[in-house]
């Protein structure tokens, strides 16, 4: 019977009892949950654990893989690194709600079949649209709205898509496909909304950044990689993916570029480095699906690491926009490093773990002869190092003296955080500790000074870029419209521009209605008459009274003209 | 701002002129290096256009160029006031 319980039930546990403790008996249940569930993780074997009747569906709520397996041990660890980070200051709401979304998260990665797949989806779906709200402003309530109904419309594709395959296969397995017909298309769909694809990715750099700082922390981690996952089972090798990854990759750059708010760049260059997964997703090769996977649980820990230097940041001064910020490396020497760390990292700089898993996904368009995927790849390497691996840490810590002097991480941050660079330096140095739990064999060198050289040069001439064009990238007090401009705009001016429309055809409409009125009336009028006259006045054509002798001879007249008439 | 010797030892040693004027030497230093480097280890490319010495250079350089430029000229279209969408949300 235990071999049907998810690892994810020790979080919701987890997330009922949070509400119920205080104190340090809380603490000890937030930190020693995500431990307990990591353990759970390992005693899952491969394979289907067992089945359960629902309706009529052979349900299977835990199957184990590799995949699975790596996916959630990532999920798990990052829930503990995003407790210990955030346990002090986070609400009673935030905290159970974090552990509800990870336990969907977790969920997700053991589910056996689409059901149980699409149940902890939306479980996920709703306790991260509470962790945006916990941002508690009225813009986080107003993003909030915006993400659960994307979310909730996500599902809802998802579902019908589930339906579909369902109604033809009979079949809930989830197992490899490729989107040929509606159904497919309509479940490629529901998971690419997660995964922030155009044309709504837009979601994520709306929500996040609202968040509150332990929010945006959790959120960075969960959604988009549970989608890059799901991928990853169902949709292996789907050409169209390949494009998908790398818009998604450009869209991450240029936005981020032009981004002023600091946790705005970060959520932009999430989109960007979860291109470079679906990108390799599309190739489908083992060495893709392993580079996806890898890169995976990579991307989460420096990501999170990054969130948490600006979560940091805004922590002990209020504030996350470039303009105001910058300087602060004097007073927050840790926080710094840890956040060049994790910068380098997403830039896939060597000795970090971002260059021995991104460039797998190189390496694997290169063994396909994909030219234009590998030089867009490489640009994007490049892009990276701009937008993540220098803007960031340079606006925010370095740049002009903003004058602020505040205070470094508190104690547990700390420890987070070196906890997340541990990962990131481990990886980069000693990435076997990574490579022997991908799902495929690995047949990779990461390290060989021929590619160090290259990614060298590559790396530090777009550094130089970025401080030679300095002048084209001074921070401007803005936003930039993304493409959630057509959701929170484009809506209301289309209605607008429907409504004066109508409203023209309605002013057209009355126009011709009193003409038309007035006309009949002046006809009725001239032939019929006006019932309020008297009819000795009537004038009309019918209406006026006749003398007997002049209807006589008419109705004659035509009585005979009815006789000849009937006679023909 | 008189640029005396005194105000700026008084700085951060980071934010010092003579310590930015060194780093730009350093990092030129490193720049160089990386190329040089080509000599002793001969980077191979895998689609003939990469095989040019310097090529990651050049090439990291160029996107990072066309990159900025294509985000500022978008920036011309896409930049709003901070407050654009706050304006009608709550009337």
């Amino acid at each position: 019977m235990t071999e049907l319980l998810s690892p994810a039930l020790i979080l919701i546990i987890a997330a009922l009892l949070i509400p119920l403790t205080g104190g340090w008996i809380r603490t000890l249940v937030v930190l020693l949950a995500p431990v307990l569930t990591l353990a759970a993780i390992w005693q899952i074997g491969d394979g289907v654990q067992g089945t359960v009747r629902f309706l009529d569906y052979m349900v299977e709520p835990v199957e184990g893989s590799p995949l699975r397996r790596l996916f959630a041990t990532v999920f798990a660890i990052m829930a503990f690194l995003g407790v210990l980070f955030s346990y002090r200051i986070a609400t009673w709401q935030e905290l159970a709600a974090a552990f509800a979304y990870a336990a969907g998260a977790i969920g997700v990665c053991f589910a056996g079949d689409l059901i149980t797949l699409f149940l902890y989806w939306e479980l996920m779906a709703i306790f991260s649209t509470v962790l945006v709200w916990c941002g508690g402003t009225p813009g986080a309530r107003d993003a909030g709205i915006r993400y659960a109904i994307m979310h909730l419309l996500g599902g809802v594709i998802l579902k019908v898509g589930i339906e579909g395959i369902v109604v033809a296969t009979g079949s809930i397995q989830i197992q490899p496909m490729l989107a040929t017909d509606f159904s497919t298309w309509m479940i490629l769909i529901g998971i690419l909304i997660n995964a922030a694809a155009p044309p709504v990715s837009a979601w994520l750099s709306d929500a996040y950044p609202e968040s509150s700082i332990a929010g945006s922390v959790f959120l960075s981690a969960f959604t988009t990689k549970t989608a890059v996952l799901a991928l990853l089972l169902l949709f292996p090798g789907e050409p169209i993916l390949i494009w998908v990854g790398l818009y998604m990759i450009m869209h991450g750059i240029i936005f981020a570029l032009l981004e002023n708010d600091a946790r705005r760049i970060l959520a932009y260059s999430i989109i960007n480095q979860v291109g470079f997964m679906v990108c390799a997703v599309g190739i489908g090769t083992h060495m893709a699906l392993n580079g996806a996977a890898a890169h995976a649980f990579a991307h989460i820990i420096y990501k999170a690491l990054l969130f948490m230097s600006a979560g940091v940041v805004l922590y002990r001064t209020g504030k996350s926009r470039c303009t105001d910020l910058g300087g602060l490396y004097r007073t927050m020497p840790f926080t710094t490093i840890c956040a060049i760390i994790g910068a380098l990292s997403i830039s896939s700089f060597p000795l970090t773990s971002g260059f021995t898993t991104k460039t797998m996904i190189s390496q694997a368009a290169i063994d396909e002869g994909l030219m234009a995927v590998y030089f867009l790849l490489t640009a994007a390497s490049a892009g990276v190092f701009l937008h993540a691996g220098i803007k960031y840490p340079w606006f925010v810590f370095f740049q002009k003296d903003s004058g602020l002097r505040p205070d470094d991480a508190p104690l547990n941050m700390k420890l987070a955080m070196t906890g997340c660079t541990a990962i990131c330096l481990l990886l980069g140095i000693f990435p076997e500790l990574l490579y022997r739990y991908l799902p495929f064999e690995v047949d990779y060198v990461p390290y060989y000074p021929a590619k160090v050289v290259f990614y060298l040069q590559l790396l530090l001439f777009s550094g130089l870029a970025f401080f030679i064009l300095l002048p084209l990238m001074k921070r401007t007090v803005t936003i930039s419209l993304d493409t959630d401009w057509l959701w929170r705009r484009g809506g209301r001016l289309l209605g607008s521009a429907t409504d004066s429309v109508l409203k023209h055809f309605e002013q057209i409409k009355d126009q011709v209605s009193t003409r038309v009125s007035t006309t009949l009336h002046y006809l009725s009028e001239r032939y019929l008459g006006n019932p309020h006259k008297a009819d000795k006045e009537e004038k009309s054509v019918f209406a006026r009274s006749w003398t007997i002798g002049t209807t006589g001879l008419w109705i004659s007249g035509l009585l005979s003209a009815y006789v000849i008439a009937y006679y023909f | 701002m008189t640029g005396s010797k005194d105000e700026h030892s008084s700085d951060h040693w980071l934010v010092r002129p003579s310590t930015i004027r060194r780093l730009w030497i350093a990092g030129i230093g490193v720049l160089m290096l990386t190329l040089l480097a080509e000599f002793y280890i001969p980077t191979k490319g895998y689609f003939g256009l990469d095989d040019w010495p310097g090529f990651g250079a050049g090439f990291g350089f160029l996107s990072c160029l066309l990159m900025v430029l294509v985000a500022k000229g978008l920036g011309f279209i896409l930049k709003r006031d901070e407050d654009y969408y706050a304006e009608n949300d709550r009337d």
